[in-house]
């Protein structure tokens, strides 16, 4: 497994477990943390949201980006306010977008460089378009 | 045309750097070729046949003369002094270095310029129409349109690894230049009781699927556009395909779905982003409209006796004016197309002098601008009706007087085969097949508007689907043939082309154009145009006409 980047730092692995969407709702247990593989809808755990800590959205490949949607709809539709992690093929030139979709954790995959993520993970200055963490630029140009 | 402001120039520049830092990270060996593959797409850039390819957006065709300068020196220094014009409104360089990629796109910001999501599975350059803001018979102009969606769509995170991807094009007229109907996403502008709205269709597409797109959207608030479209998109992108790459394209989910349906699935996911942040403001609206008012033009008189009384005959002149100048809204100006169709040059392909022609005549009789169409022609769209002789005399000296837009010979054709990795078969010396055994140009005026397209795969960037005669390359057992097929329309009046039969060896082309033509001639009542004839006649006698003499 590669590096953990949260708030802004690389940080040392923190363990945290995350259910499969089937072990969660078989549980009973909402308060925990679970993942969701790319064709997994989050409305599936919509009503739980409140409870849940941390979701973890999967990539199985880096060209894969149903996860983004996931994470947008999490932040935007449900106000989803816990961590939001992205797992699988993480890599450095992905992270931008993952932010603006509100991810806000990310394991990177095998092999990707974590200091050189942390100066990659700002992007660009400004959005056209409205994301999770800023207005679209029309808004700033009035 | 719209003019960057410094977020629009700074974005850019920032992407120069960012591709740069992709660019020695791949050749530092730090990025496998696997995921520089999909980070240079996004920035137009493939690895051909014989060399890199470089695709430059030109949103929705709009270049000024300072821009065609840049294209000019770009071609000569860092190319083989020529460059190619795309079916979606684009400039292609067919040998840049990879590693000098960076420097290109630097010296394009200079220009306002980009390669930004010209490939890759993402949504890509807006197309529209070449005479927007100058057509007759248009109800809104389209390009601050295209230009908020062409925004909107720039770097969008959520969108950037879509399944395959993805194309919008947008027309604001009556007669469909933009070919709205074969795009993943069609907009028209229409007015509804004096107010704009839009009719958005959504799953058209060419391709090995093709298909004429439904209506999803009709009475479309202009301020709701975005959000409508970011609707679409994320649908689009949650459900799409991603198991098998011939079924990726929006139009097999929305197929797949049914357009009912899939517009239901659109309305839920509307219904959370309408009227939120991302809702168009008029102030936005009116700041990217004043980018394209109406040019200062002069108090003319529309009957112009020098260029009206030459019509009559059949004069070099009198043909080119008939054929490749179009009307305008404007009393006393035309537009006027440079057919980029010579005989022997492959369609679409410019010389790096012929761009700063095109630059210098733009400035001395249109305003300083022009426009790609996707016939891959180019438009001067504000000509002064009196001036027609003059700018005649000076194209016909750069060789780019062609007097066949819309003409058999004026032939839509991808790279093809000389070029693209991705192609079966060669597609320009069939291009030039036909224009060489089509030289008569009293014969191709008398012949009328005729579409051929020429593509070189299943891909369909000659767009054959919607050529009334349509021509793909296919491999059987290693040769070459061509599938040729009739029928098709890319305009308002779209419909899918058939295929006539078994294929035909590359020689066997222009004696079948010959054959389809003849029938044509044969039957046509007054100046009926070929599609037109076709449609009353049915698929029969032509092919009857092409197989009787061929034993399959």
């Amino acid at each position: 497994m590669g590096s953990l980047i949260k708030n802004k730092t690389v940080q040392a692995d923190d363990n945290l477990a995350f259910l499969s969407l089937e072990e969660y709702l078989d549980s009973g247990e909402r308060a925990q943390a679970v993942w969701l593989d790319a064709d997994e809808e989050v409305e599936g755990i919509a009503d739980f949201l409140e409870e849940i800590p941390a979701i973890a959205l999967n990539f199985p490949a880096f060209s894969d980006g149903r996860a983004y949607s996931n994470a947008a709809i999490l932040r935007r539709h449900y106000k989803f306010s816990g961590e939001i992690r992205a797992i699988g093929d993480v890599r450095l030139d992905q992270l931008e977008q993952m932010v603006r979709c509100g991810f806000d954790a990310f394991e990177l995959a095998e092999g990707q460089n974590p200091e050189k993520a942390l100066a990659m993970i700002e992007g660009f200055s400004f959005s056209y378009q409205q994301t999770v963490d800023r207005e679209p630029l029309f808004r700033k140009r009035a | 045309m719209y003019l960057y402001d410094e977020y629009d120039q700074k974005l850019v520049d920032e992407r120069v750097d960012q591709y740069r830092d992709q660019t020695n990270r791949f050749l530092a060996g730090e990025l496998s070729a696997d995921e520089f593959q999909h980070l240079r797409l996004r920035n137009g850039l493939y690895i051909q046949r014989l060399a890199p390819m470089l695709r430059i957006a030109v949103p929705y065709g709009m270049l000024s003369s300072k821009q065609l300068r840049k294209l000019a020196h770009i071609t000569r220094h860092y190319d083989r002094g020529y460059a190619h014009f795309t079916t979606r409104q684009n400039v292609q360089l067919n040998w840049p270095k990879l590693e000098e990629v960076p420097d290109i796109l630097a010296e394009l910001a200079t220009v306002e310029m980009h390669a930004i999501q010209t490939s890759g599975n993402c949504i890509r350059n807006v197309t529209s129409d070449q005479y927007a803001g100058v057509a007759p018979d248009e109800i809104e102009d389209s390009r601050p349109w295209a230009e908020l969606i062409r925004q909107w769509s720039t770097f969008h995170p959520e969108f950037n690894w879509l399944p395959r991807k993805f194309k919008i094009a947008v027309t604001g007229a009556e007669g469909d230049r933009a070919a709205v109907q074969v795009h993943d996403i069609g907009v028209r502008i229409l007015k509804v009781d004096g107010q704009t709205r839009f009719e958005v269709l959504a799953g058209g597409g060419l391709g090995r699927t093709p298909v004429i797109a439904p209506v999803i959207k009709q009475n479309l608030e202009p301020e709701h556009l975005l959000t409508y479209l970011e609707a679409i998109l994320r649908v689009y992108n949650r459900y799409g395909r991603r198991d098998n790459k011939y079924k990726a394209r929006i139009k097999i989910l929305v197929r797949a779905m049914t357009p009912e349906v899939f517009a239901e699935k659109v309305e839920a996911e509307w219904v959370h982003l309408k009227d939120g942040p991302a809702t168009l403001t008029q102030a936005e609206i009116d700041r990217v409209k004043k980018h394209f008012t109406t040019p200062p033009y002069e108090d003319l008189e529309d009957h112009v006796p020098a260029v009206d009384d030459l019509l009559a005959d059949n004069s070099g002149f009198g043909n080119w004016v008939k054929q490749n100048v179009k009307a305008h809204r404007q009393p006393g100006y035309v537009s006027v197309n440079l057919a980029m169709k010579q005989t022997g040059i492959a369609p679409g392909d410019v010389t790096d002098e012929q761009l700063e022609i095109i630059a210098d005549l733009a400035e001395e009789y249109s305003f300083g601008e022009v426009r790609v169409t996707h016939e891959q022609n180019v438009t001067l769209a504000d000509v002064p009706k009196k001036s027609l002789h003059d700018l005649w005399s000076k194209l016909v000296d750069a060789e780019l007087a062609s007097p066949n837009l819309g003409l058999l010979t004026d032939i839509i054709c991808c790279p093809g085969g000389d070029y693209c990795s991705l192609a079966n078969a060669k597609s320009i010396p069939v291009a030039e097949a036909i224009q060489r055994k089509f030289d008569d140009l009293d014969y191709l005026h008398d012949l009328g508007d005729l579409d051929i397209n020429i593509s070189g795969c299943m891909n369909a960037c000659g767009h054959h689907h919607v050529g009334n005669i349509g021509i793909l390359g296919v491999d059987k057992k290693g040769e070459e043939f061509y599938q040729v097929s009739i029928g098709g329309s890319g305009y308002e009046d779209a419909s899918l082309a058939k295929i006539l039969g078994p294929s035909f060896a590359q020689d066997e082309i222009p004696t079948v154009i010959q054959k389809l033509v003849d029938v044509h001639l044969a039957h046509r009542q007054g100046e009926e145009r070929f599609i037109d004839t076709y449609r009353r006649l049915g698929i029969d006698p032509y092919k009857e006409a092409v197989y009787a003499t061929w034993e399959v």
